[in-house]
């Protein structure tokens, strides 16, 4: 039965794509959502994601600890959240095209002292392997699970803990939600909103450091294809949860591991479209999750695009 | 617990180059209930602000309890026990009733232990003259159950002395009148002080002790309401008698429909029931007045009637025709709309007051065909002409219309929309946050019109203005019209009972 089994290589093949390609896409909607729960919008992540991989990969080459790069990489996500967060709580300024500029800064920064890293290999982080009981090395690959994975769906929990039941959590929701309120509360909501971006983008640099030392694992400079800015639609279609981001990493991964498996099992028509297919889920998306006139449900208040 | 008496002297407050109070002075007896009345713009809600540490006073001096007291940032007022209830809620909407009350205490703990804290927060509720659901967001509640919330949070946070800022302005008569007298209960059983800012006298005289009157940022008079009528306090706040002309309604609206919507529909939003009106018709020469607490759908009528929103189903006729909205047909048919916050949903803010003026008409010539070319002359002309009629008051008429007070792009609104041969109108809001001049001046070119044989639709949360207009009066609740009945001898209480949706 070829055809079935295709069916099952496919099947599997995505699985592990997805548990890979959503890890990125996890970690930057999560920083994202922290961010935007805060009442700003960060786009700047997408630059944080290229610095963070390349962060991750030179210090992981210099001290040959992978773990210090995924470190440092977060370092690198703050401190250039940091300065967004910094930027925008001047006068007059737009978080969306200060977010454009960050962005641009970010992948510049990360092209320009990432030249060295290109060729030499980094040691990268080992995968936990939940398939190891499992006869077949397809299965066994695919469960190969890269330990940022579960600490991301850590994160996630932890995230949604963390806005429902501390101190801080609720602070930054109204912040985002209610300036009037905060400013009645006596609520400092420029520092919310600049500790809210630097910790988002520092979870935005465990992303890169995924991509350069988990899967693909390698630095280069078309590593990213754009999942720093995929996600702000993500957490959009997530309703700015962080348990939902999780699902909607699944889904996006799911979809960006689709062009690659049909490969798996030769599949050749169509290639680049079905590479474009996270894309295609970002637009149908928006297009879904947007009613004219309507405003979204479980939206912060103080977003500059829903304001 | 109990009520503490404040005092303020001498307060000054300048922004930029704009004196907002000069040498203002105010005495609050502990356990009464006090009224600052004053205009728009005269100083209320600044004086408010500088006692609570809203905003710094440039000079003066403050005691609380007979105790000199400095006050620089909300928190000290905090800890001295004010508090205030402003206007525009300071609820967070996507957090729930409880989520608002701990978050608003000063000693918050680092991790939340929601168990005991909603523990907590059900005795508390058991010991308040209202209930309100804990564990709903209160974006989602009723406007009116929104004002119980932050008087709740208000008393949660034991407060000893309390400022509300317009608190009835969004609640029906029946909720109006029941709050204000728990509130007037709770310091006259020596819990708490009460100020309230407000315009409606009627309210003055019912429930309130004392009052300090503002105009124009300068103390204007105080004294006790048992000596004070409503001629007096009006007489103090605009500093000259002023004798409330009601607007003569002259002839009886015709047979001749000019709206009709039947079973008209709109999508919901985010919890909010959209529109549902099985029918409302409006005559030539009729005011028909939409009552209903404000979130009803009102604002969604105008949008729809405005052509800011669409339709689902159902159908607007004007003159016996469908209606859609759009300009041609608006200019064929001789629609007029006079929204709420007019600076916002009928002007171009950075658009100079001539060019606002010839919104309707810019691109057609007399003969009603269109034009490619602007006659920039004519419009001009025609500007003088509104400005001088309708005295509008702005530094030229090349000046942004953004530029303008409040009163006066109303004026210019009022002036545009009421120029030609307007055969429907309707009407948001009118007189939101106009002064008293320029709220019976605006009202009586609302009636002139009608008068002249106009339909008009009149949406507005002033219950006191859609009984003083209409012929007929509509209640809209959760965007359905459950109630009609003519304006002559309408009981405010029933209307009340309507707009809360009960039968």
């Amino acid at each position: 039965m070829p055809a079935l089994d295709s069916i099952a290589t496919i099947a599997v093949a995505m699985l592990a794509g997805s548990l890979r390609v959503s890890t990125p896409f996890l970690f930057v909607s999560l920083g994202e959502c922290l961010t935007e729960k805060s009442g700003r919008i960060n786009l700047g992540n997408e630059g944080v994601l290229v610095l963070g991989a390349m962060v991750a990969y030179a210090v992981s080459f210099e001290t040959g600890n992978p773990w210090v790069g995924v470190l440092a990489a977060a370092f690198a996500g703050m401190l250039l959240g940091g300065l967004h967060g910094v930027m925008c709580s001047l006068a007059r300024v737009n978080d969306v095209a200060m977010g454009i500029a960050i962005m641009l800064a970010g992948t510049g920064i990360a092209f320009y002292f990432g030249k060295p890293y290109v060729q030499p290999s980094a040691p990268l982080l080992p995968g936990i392997p939940f398939g190891f009981w499992l006869e077949s090395d397809r299965f066994r690959n695919a469960l190969l699970v890269s330990p940022l994975f579960l600490l991301g769906v850590a994160a996630a929990f932890g995230l949604h803990w963390f806005l429902r039941t501390t101190r801080a959590g609720l602070r930054i929701r109204i912040v985002g939600d209610s300036q009037d309120a905060a400013l009645a509360l006596g609520l400092p909501i420029d520092r919310t909103r600049l500790l809210a971006t630097a910790c988002g983008s520092a979870l935005a640099g465990i992303g890169g450091a995924f991509l350069s030392l988990c899967y693909p694992g390698s630095w280069n400079e078309g590593l990213s294809s754009g999942q720093g800015l995929m996600a702000v639609a993500l957490v959009v279609f997530a309703r700015w949860n962080p348990i939902n981001c999780v699902y909607a990493s699944l889904l996006f991964g799911a979809a960006g591991a689709l062009g690659p498996s049909l490969q798996t099992v030769g599949f050749t028509w169509g290639y680049y479209l079905f590479y474009a297919a996270p894309y295609a889920v970002t637009l149908i998306v928006l297009i879904a999750t947007s009613h004219g006139g309507r405003s979204l449900r479980g939206m912060p208040g103080q977003l500059s695009i829903g304001r | 617990m109990s009520a503490i008496g404040v005092e303020a002297f001498g307060i000054c407050k300048r922004f930029g180059t704009f004196q907002a109070l000069s040498d203002v002075s105010m005495k609050v007896h502990p356990g009464s209930v006090h009224g600052l009345l004053g205009e728009n713009g005269a100083g209320k809600s600044t004086l408010v602000k500088c006692l609570l540490g809203y905003y710094r006073a440039d000079e003066g001096s403050l005691l609380v309890d007979s105790k000199e007291a400095v006050i620089e940032r909300p928190a000290d007022a905090d800890a001295l026990g004010l508090g205030m209830v402003y206007q525009h809620f300071t609820l967070v909407p996507s957090m729930t009733v409880a989520e608002n009350l701990v978050m608003a205490r000063r000693n918050v703990p680092g991790i939340i232990d929601w168990k005991s804290e909603s523990a907590a927060l059900e005795e508390f509720m058991r010991g308040m003259p209202f209930k309100v659901p804990l564990h709903v967001p209160t974006g989602s509640l009723a406007a009116g159950e929104r004002q119980k919330t932050e008087i709740v949070k208000q008393l949660y946070l034991r407060r000893q002395f309390l400022v509300l800022d317009e608190p009835t302005s969004v609640l029906t008569p029946q909720e109006a009148d029941e709050m204000l007298g728990l509130i007037r209960g709770l310091a006259h059983s020596g819990q708490l002080t009460i100020v309230i800012i407000t315009h409606k006298l009627k309210e003055v005289a019912k429930f309130v002790d004392e009052v300090t009157v503002l105009r124009r940022g300068r103390f204007a008079g105080a004294g006790s309401v048992r000596y004070l009528g409503p001629t007096e306090l009006t007489a103090m706040m605009i500093g000259e008698a002023h004798e409330p002309a009601e607007p003569e309604r002259l002839g009886e609206p015709s047979d001749e429909i000019q709206l009709q919507v039947r079973d008209l529909r709109t999508a919901a939003d985010g919890g909010r029931a959209g529109l549902s009106i099985a029918e409302l018709t409006v005559r030539a020469r009729e005011i028909v007045g939409i009552a209903g607490v404000s979130g009803n759908g009102q604002k969604t009528l105008v949008e729809v009637l405005g052509g800011q929103q669409p339709i689902e189903s159902g159908s607007v006729d004007v003159g016996g025709i469908p209606y859609d909205a759009s300009r041609e047909q608006a200019q064929a048919r001789h629609v007029r709309v006079l929204p709420e916050e007019p600076l916002r949903n009928g002007c171009v803010p950075n658009m100079t007051v001539v060019d606002n003026l010839a919104l309707r008409s810019f691109d057609r010539d007399a003969a009603g065909t269109q034009r490619g070319w602007l006659d920039l002359a004519g419009m001009a002309a025609r500007a003088r002409e509104m400005i001088a009629a309708y005295g509008i008051r702005a530094p030229s008429p090349q000046a942004p219309i953004g530029v303008l007070s409040g009163g006066n792009v109303q004026r210019c609104v009022l002036a545009r929309e009421l120029d030609g041969d307007v055969k429907l109108l309707i009407v948001a809001n009118p007189c939101f946050g106009l002064d008293v001049k320029a709220v019976a001046e605006t009202r009586a070119r609302i009636m002139a019109a009608r008068n002249a044989g106009t339909a008009v639709l009149l949406i507005s949360e002033d219950l006191d203005e859609i009984m003083e207009l209409s012929d007929r009066i509509a209640v809209m609740h959760g965007g359905q019209v459950v109630h009609q009945m003519p304006a002559a001898g309408a009981d405010p209480q029933e209307i009340g009972r309507h707009m809360l949706g009960h039968e």
